[in-house]
């Protein structure tokens, strides 16, 4: 039973975060909220409130900008926070003094965080466990007062939602009250919002294709075809469903919109950061330089590195991941990576049904 | 929290018994039940979504079940007027459907009346029947009796009979926060949440909150209880309420969980074994029943509406754990577990409690010889978990101040969302087991169980549990050099989880390992006609039970100690 206020005072909806995929859900919020977007730099927030864009790219009017972390937690009670995962933490820490049990936060970081003992790091801890790593509605749990929490995750890539392209995203929460004011700030005539209340599964939904992605740009830049691209996606899907039941998510979720939705979109488009860092390398380049004139962080590169840690460190077998690695840090080749995979003996086409 | 105990008088933090909510809750017996009554329809009625056809079939639903209660498991505490009352209420839902010319509305009423008789019989059924004479009386026949007891053991000569040489609480060891426990009993609300292993549990809860100086605290007993009369007087006593476990109706449930969110918003301290029964395995509890709990979580919302937003209006869950080197129940209790976990069809319940002569005589021994209990309070907590300050005030990871009324605020007021406070409750019950893990305190007698039975279970690598529980007692013997070995890795694991403060550990853990590994056997399942485990002729250790074993090593389980193995 929920006894719902619909006439939630017109409070403003706040953005933490203005990249690319803030831009795009700040600009779907001032469809029908006034928004407050949080930016470090000060020349960001200039910019936003003297012409209205955000690294060139253009901005609903009724969006305002701020870096006073104080004034954009009192002024809303909703803020959907959408950092890169490196930063989501400390981003957090900042915000944690001005936020109380009463906010609500949804996230949109497909990201995870390694939380380890004091002075180490991942290259000198010989095994990680799950308590190492958080997903971004944990880091929020740890790091402030906040329990209503969600995430927001799918196939939204941020370049299609700004040229108001129809798509879907999922909302998942242990909250119904988050899924509903996420569906109520979010669902226009061409965008549909999906709730979801296994919240870890999603989010490892969306943090786990990313490593599929990459591999999918790989094939893509080797001129493989659809046949391949058909058997990664599938496999892919294998292992995704299997590292993310080990940490703690439900098969449901990941044969979803946010799994095998996000899955199917950021495998076969150029628009997708991950999918270009695959393209590029297949093409010879190192990772080094692609990072190097990248915009923004493609988050699947971390991901790739924390989960073969903890696949190791679990005695699972990863194949994708584990040869992905190779290709990003150990300057193995794409082609052996790919002779490596075709020889490995997957026999049973699905089993984790 | 620090391992040693103090021994310590404790004055009462409410010297007027008027002043005792269990006292004012009692002179006003009758508005609450009323309250209650009228709480609990309400609460149905908007759970049934006031459908009046869902409402109907519960209804329903309820008198079929109730019928066949009477007349399949009649007990000798129910009221004599059980059979009528159930008729009634089924000649009235007859009338009912057959009334064709009520308007739906009229029927609707009708419904609610129904329910509403329904409620407040279930709530004058629930309600406690504290009467401060007998409380005394009986807090001082047990005081006195066990104190007696002690004496008599302990004392040589005609003068045991008068000393005051030993008190219950060299026997029964009080650690922890019991100075905070003690001032935000006096003034907010206090909800005891205990582990729960042993019958003699509620006894000793009881004995312990009177000896901390606090008023009574109410809890819920099981009705069959109350069948025998002198439990019944002392449950009375004890400021109990009864909890019927074979009505499953919704109108019950709700009117027992309204019936304590309440007593609760009353501030009445309260007492829940949120294991909801005695722990089979012999593990902590890992997984609570949420039923009552969330009652807690529901009275400090309700608190919050009435504003009554200062420390007055706070609840606090306070986490107790209790330990012993024994458990008189165990067999029966792993029995049990053995047998609902390798699914055999059948298995003998016996219940060691119910032999008065079988109480007595584990009384006698449990005064007369060693083997010490320690009850550990745990530092208390809002309801979402977080600790609080000598203020009552909630804190978070990092120190700062949470007003924990926000927690129930949606657009700036607050609102009522079950949903919301399910996800609460289940956070709240996660944060009761890892602080039952904290302040759980590590005897010896739990270290020799545990490296024993991991050394046999390694001996035995291809078995599994059931097989190596069913291995014949011959033939399972460790050398006494190897068991202080493993013992040894054991407890400075221990010591390692100790210095991070995820357990505490007994003083007499503090001793050298020889002292330690003798005082262990000594105690461990001390009064077991077959002892779980012993040292033989040759010196070396052997087993006479591996059930009780099994059971005894559970106790710590949940640290992940078995990784060493």
């Amino acid at each position: 039973m929920i006894l719902k206020n619909s006439s939630r005072s017109n409070k403003p909806v706040g953005v933490i975060g203005i990249g690319s995929f803030g831009t795009a859900i700040a600009n779907m919020l001032a469809e029908k909220s006034q928004v407050i977007v949080y930016a470090r730099k000060a020349d960001v927030v200039e910019e936003i409130n003297a012409r209205h864009t955000a690294g060139g790219r253009d901005l609903h009017p009724r969006i305002e900008a701020t870096s006073d972390i104080e004034y954009i937690c009192q002024k809303c009670e909703i803020l959907f926070p959408v950092v890169s995962s490196s930063g989501f933490r400390e981003v957090m820490q900042q915000f944690a003094p001005f936020l109380h049990p009463y906010h609500i936060l949804i996230h949109g970081t497909k990201g995870l965080s390694l939380l380890l003992p004091d002075g180490k790091t991942l290259e000198t801890v010989d095994r990680i466990k799950r308590d190492n790593i958080a997903t971004m509605s944990e880091v929020i749990l740890n790091e402030t007062v906040v329990v209503r929490v969600g995430c927001l995750a799918g196939p939204n890539l941020a370049k299609e939602l700004s040229l108001k392209q129809p798509a879907a995203t999922v909302i998942a929460s242990k909250y119904n009250e988050v899924i509903l004011e996420g569906q109520r700030l979010l669902r226009n005539d061409r965008f549909q919002v999906y709730g979801n209340q296994d919240i870890i599964g999603v989010e490892l939904s969306g943090v786990l294709k990313n490593i599929i992605a990459i591999a999918a740009g790989a094939l893509g830049g080797m001129g493989l075809g659809e046949n391949a691209k058909g058997l990664l996606i599938s496999r892919g899907m294998v292992e995704l469903i299997y590292l993310g039941k080990a940490l703690g998510g439900g098969t449901k979720s990941f044969i979803g919109l946010a799994g095998i939705g996000d899955l199917v979109a950021t495998c076969s488009s150029k628009l997708s950061r991950n999918y270009t860092v695959g393209f590029r390398l297949a093409n010879g380049e190192k990772l080094p330089d692609i990072i190097a004139d990248m915009e923004e962080v493609a988050e699947g590169i971390n991901t790739v590195k924390l989960i073969k840690t903890f696949a190791e460190s679990t005695g699972m077998r990863a194949p994708i991941t584990e040869n992905l690695y190779k290709v990003l840090f150990e300057n193995f080749k794409v082609e052996e990576a790919l002779q490596y995979l075709m020889k490995y003996p997957f026999n049973v086409d699905v089993d984790f049904l | 929290m620090t391992d040693d105990y103090i021994k310590h008088k404790y004055a009462p933090i409410l010297p007027q018994k008027d002043e005792w909510p269990v006292v004012k809750l009692s002179k006003h017996r009758k508005e609450f039940i009323k309250a209650v009554a009228l709480a609990a329809r309400n609460r149905i009625i908007a759970l049934t979504g006031n459908n009046m056809e869902i409402l109907r079939e519960e209804l329903e639903t309820t008198l079929y079940r109730e019928k066949l209660r009477i007349k399949q498991n009649p007990w000798l505490v129910d009221p004599e007027d059980d059979y009528e009352f159930w008729s009634k209420v089924k000649s009235a839902m007859v009338h009912l459907t057959s009334e064709s010319n009520l308007s739906n509305k009229d029927k609707k009423t009708a419904y609610h009346n129904i329910l509403h008789d329904i409620t407040t019989r279930y709530a004058e059924e629930i309600a406690s029947n504290f009467k401060h004479s007998h409380y005394k009386a009986t807090r001082r026949l047990v005081t006195y009796g066990f104190s007696r007891l002690l004496n008599a053991a302990r004392v040589k000569g005609f003068k045991s009979l008068f000393s005051t040489q030993y008190t219950l609480q060299d026997k029964i060891q009080i650690i922890g926060e019991t100075e905070q426990l003690r001032d935000l009993a006096s003034k907010g609300t206090v909800v005891m949440v205990p582990t729960h292993f042993s019958n003699l549990d509620s006894i000793l809860i009881g004995w312990t909150i009177s000896t901390l100086g606090m008023p009574p605290y109410i809890y819920g007993a099981g009705l069959n209880l109350f069948n025998i009369q002198i439990f019944s007087y002392f449950m009375n006593a004890l400021g109990a309420y009864k909890v019927d476990r074979r009505k499953k109706n919704l109108p019950y449930i709700e009117t027992l969980k309204t019936y304590s969110s309440e007593a609760i918003q009353f501030g009445c301290h309260s007492l829940f074994f949120p294991g909801g029964t005695r722990s089979r395995s012999g593990k902590i509890e890992s997984k609570l029943k949420l039923g009552l709990l969330s009652t807690a979580v529901e009275a400090q919302r309700a608190n919050y509406q009435k504003d009554l937003n200062d420390i007055s209006g706070k609840i606090f869950i306070v986490p107790v754990t209790i330990n012993y080197h024994f458990v008189l129940e165990a067999p029966s209790l792993i029995q049990e577990h053995l047998s609902i976990t390798g699914q055999e069809r059948f298995y003998q319940e016996t219940d060691e409690f119910s032999d008065s002569l079988k109480i007595a005589k584990f009384l006698v021994k449990f005064f007369t010889k060693g083997s010490d209990i320690s009850v550990s309070i745990g530092k208390a907590m809002d309801v979402l978990g977080n600790y609080v300050d000598k203020d009552g005030k909630s804190l978070d990871s990092h120190g700062r101040n949470i007003d924990t009324r926000d927690y129930f605020v949606s657009d700036g007021k607050i609102s009522i969302d079950t949903q919301r406070e399910d996800q609460y409750t289940i956070r709240l019950g996660n944060r009761i087991v890892e602080e039952f893990h904290k302040i759980n305190r590590v005897f010896s007698s739990h270290l020799v169980a545990f490296t024993a039975f991991q050394i046999f279970k390694r001996q035995n690598r291809k078995l599994d549990l059931f097989s190596l529980l069913r291995l014949p007692e011959e033939d399972l013997v460790i050398p006494y050099a190897q068991f202080r070995a493993e013992c040894e890795r054991v407890l400075n694991r221990i010591k390692e989880i100790r210095a991070a403060g995820k357990v505490h550990i007994a003083p007499h853990l503090k001793q050298d390992l020889d002292g330690i590994i003798a005082h262990g056997l000594s105690n461990v399942g001390l009064y077991h006609s077959k002892r779980p485990l012993i040292l033989n002729d040759n010196g070396d250790i052997i087993t006479e039970d591996m059930n009780l074993l099994y059971f005894y090593h559970n106790r710590l389980d949940g640290y992940d100690l078995e990784k060493l193995f």
